[in-house]
């Protein structure tokens, strides 16, 4: 007896549906066991994470907020992986954003609410732009590896913040914490309903139609998608494929820039240490279970909000510490990963030896 | 000064050297891991705890190995057998890393354990100049050149190493000669993955003895960066983890010397400089005849034989 794999002829549409959400359920499982492991009770844990994060309004609102920011990056993501481009540097564009709507909010004196906003918006569009962009110009002129490129940047823009709240931006009245002064009231975005959920995440929607309808509707997007599938035929059909990888790379960071803005913006209102707990990286998941399309990236992200919400209490109340949400975003990878697998493939028992 | 600053190279430069060596073994069997950050940690996590349980270094970098082996068995059998994609494997390896060594980690913070001490080899550590740096070390170290000796002579004087890289090359003429294309390739992403692990538990048992959630701060991705620079040779992995060691020497002699740059700025140095070395590696690459392997990155699936 022995066990083979044969292709199926069909892939069944359900299968392809319910991989993620099976995905995260075997996740779920295998991480109680490493939960366990650690002395946490999983059960109660699981129940905290959904109690705290959809139990109630306020808790809905958290999770809400901590959507916004992994709408934007997983976007930003997304869009590069339409064309097979891996922008693992959101996380530094996110900083690099937040960094160029930090030096408007802080140095331009501009007193018109509109007009501040505004200048925030672009900066931390083309900040966090150039930072993909760079990433872009060397793939495009000399195929340097993106993803070594975006993931090094990231280092460099975290470390590039820090200089500037540990140095030069560092508030003065601040008792020497690595953080800037607080924006003044132009700076910042609208919130609502007595909690902290701001006008980002509704810009967060917003660029997800945008996007979509970018992707759907327009050359643009339908060259990306060719370019990304069969780059050769691209090229036959006068495509210009360095200019278009140039042009998503530099498109997907701004976007991921925008998170920043709408960071320091709408929640934090000023520059300060760890301002993103990990959601460029996260991103990448999300951009991977959404199969590229944004609508599912805004459901993905919501999820991946209700986990992250969930995993702050833990935080306080198992002492757990706060990278252990990047174990659960690893298996649900891996897991991921497998499915693709049996979603191509059957398993089967056959007779004997098979002779090849 | 130069003796020390050339100490201080060597020292630094041999986590990232482990951890290209194990990731140039993966890439010549055709797999990318990009989990080579998360496979360090784990090395440094079971080092350092095996270490503490047992009062041993020789269990620890043995704990090291084989957590790393254990944790790279994963991304071999996605990657391999079941044909997945090698890139998001290999990030998902590298945040499951993360993950589970700060889980795993929390009751090993503050602790000490005794670690490595130099040994001095008679005669050769008299040396002027490069005799304290390179023979007046410690046994991972001496270790280390031996592996990038036996690794050099296993691709090119041994049968299995010739194995090894013809799937990375060619995985379908490997597989008409009778080499077994699947299990040559996960057993390279098993071992490659231990030696990246003894890389971590450089950090934990020499560089500084006591763990330290994400210790590794984006050495794994210097090495990932290192195996192009090195064209997948062991011998140019030597030279590229002491440029990068000499890097960080030099940052940390600045800072103690009391510059008036910020600590941050130097501490970019050493990224900038890989994508710098990355984007020369590149170009050369492409002018010259490419040694990368030519089936690199791409799943080897017998139905799709040509």
């Amino acid at each position: 007896m022995k066990l083979v794999a044969e292709k199926r002829e069909m892939t069944s549409r359900l299968f392809r549906f319910a991989a993620p959400l099976v995905s995260i359920l075997v996740a779920l499982f295998v991480a109680g066991f490493l939960l366990l492991a650690a002395g946490v009770n999983p059960l109660q844990a699981y129940l905290e994470i959904f109690q705290e994060s959809l139990g109630s309004l306020y808790g809905l609102s958290e999770t809400l907020v901590k959507t916004t920011p992994l709408i934007f990056t997983s976007l930003g993501v997304s869009l590069a992986f339409r064309m097979q481009i891996w922008n693992i540097g959101a996380e530094g564009q996110l900083y690099m954003g937040a960094c160029g709507a930090t030096a408007v909010a802080l140095f331009s004196g501009i007193e018109s609410h509109a007009l501040m906003i505004t200048v925030m918006f672009v900066a931390a569009f083309l900040l966090g732009g150039l930072w993909g962009g760079i990433a872009g110009v060397l793939r495009a002129r000399w195929q340097v590896n993106e993803v070594i490129v975006t993931l090094l940047m990231n280092y460099i823009a975290i470390l590039g913040v820090d200089y500037l709240i540990y140095g030069p931006w560092k508030d003065p009245k601040g008792f020497n914490f690595p953080l800037t002064a607080q924006f003044s009231d132009a700076a910042r975005l609208a919130e609502y309903f007595d909690t902290r959920l701001h006008s980002g995440f509704f810009l967060a929607m917003f660029c997800a139609l945008i996007l979509y309808l970018f992707m759907e509707r327009t050359i643009w997007g339908y060259e990306i998608k060719v370019i990304g599938s069969n780059p050769k035929a691209a090229r036959y059909a006068g495509m210009r494929t360095g200019l278009a990888i140039f042009s998503v790379l530099f498109l997907s960071g701004a976007i991921a820039g925008i998170a920043g803005f709408s960071e320091v913006a709408g929640l934090q209102h000023r520059l300060q240490h760890g301002l993103s707990p990990g959601y460029g990286y996260t991103a990448i998941i999300i951009a991977w279970l959404a199969k590229r399309s944004a609508l599912g990236v805004v459901i993905v992200s919501f999820l991946m909000g209700v986990l992250l919400v969930g995993g702050d209490s833990l935080q306080l109340s198992w002492q757990l510490p706060v990278a252990f949400s990047y174990a659960f975003q690893g298996l649900i990878l891996f897991f991921l990963l497998a499915s693709d697998f049996f979603i191509q493939n059957r398993l089967r028992l056959v007779r004997g030896e098979r002779h090849a | 000064m130069l003796e020390i600053l050339l100490d201080a190279t060597v020292r630094a430069g041999t986590p990232i050297l482990f951890a290209t060596l194990g990731a140039i073994i993966n890439e010549r069997a055709g797999i990318i891991n990009l989990g080579i950050e998360g496979l360090m940690l784990i090395g440094a996590l079971a080092g350092f705890a095996g270490t503490q349980a047992s009062g041993s270094l020789l269990v620890g970098v043995l704990a090291a190995f084989f957590a790393a082996l254990l944790a790279g068995s994963v991304h071999g059998f996605i990657t391999v057998q079941l044909r997945g994609n090698q890139i998001v494997s290999g990030l998902a390896l590298t945040m499951f890393g993360i993950g589970t060594t700060a889980l795993f980690g929390r009751d090993m913070v503050g602790l000490t354990i005794a670690g490595f001490e130099r040994i001095a080899v008679p005669g050769l550590s008299r040396l002027p100049v490069i005799g304290k740096a390179f023979f007046n070390q410690d046994l991972l170290i001496y270790f280390s050149f031996l592996l990038v000796a036996a690794i050099a002579f296993f691709f090119y004087r041994t049968r299995w190493g010739l194995a090894l890289r013809t799937v990375g090359e060619n995985p379908a003429a490997a597989d008409t000669c009778g080499v077994p294309v699947l299990r040559t390739r996960f057993l390279a992403v098993t071992i490659g993955s231990g030696i990246v692990g003894i890389g971590g538990a450089y950090l934990s048992l020499a560089t500084t003895p006591m763990w330290i959630e994400n210790m590794t701060a984006g050495r794994g991705w210097i090495a990932v960066a290192l195996v192009i620079f090195a064209s997948w040779s062991s011998y140019r992995a030597l030279a590229g983890a002491y440029l990068f060691g000499g890097i960080t020497a030099m940052q940390l002699r600045f800072q103690a010397m009391g510059t008036t740059v910020s600590a941050h700025i130097l501490q970019m140095l050493p990224y900038f400089c890989t994508i710098l070395v990355l984007v020369i590696s590149t170009i050369r690459l492409q002018q010259g005849a490419s040694q990368q392997p030519e089936s690199l990155g791409q799943p080897y699936d017998r139905e799709d034989r040509k």
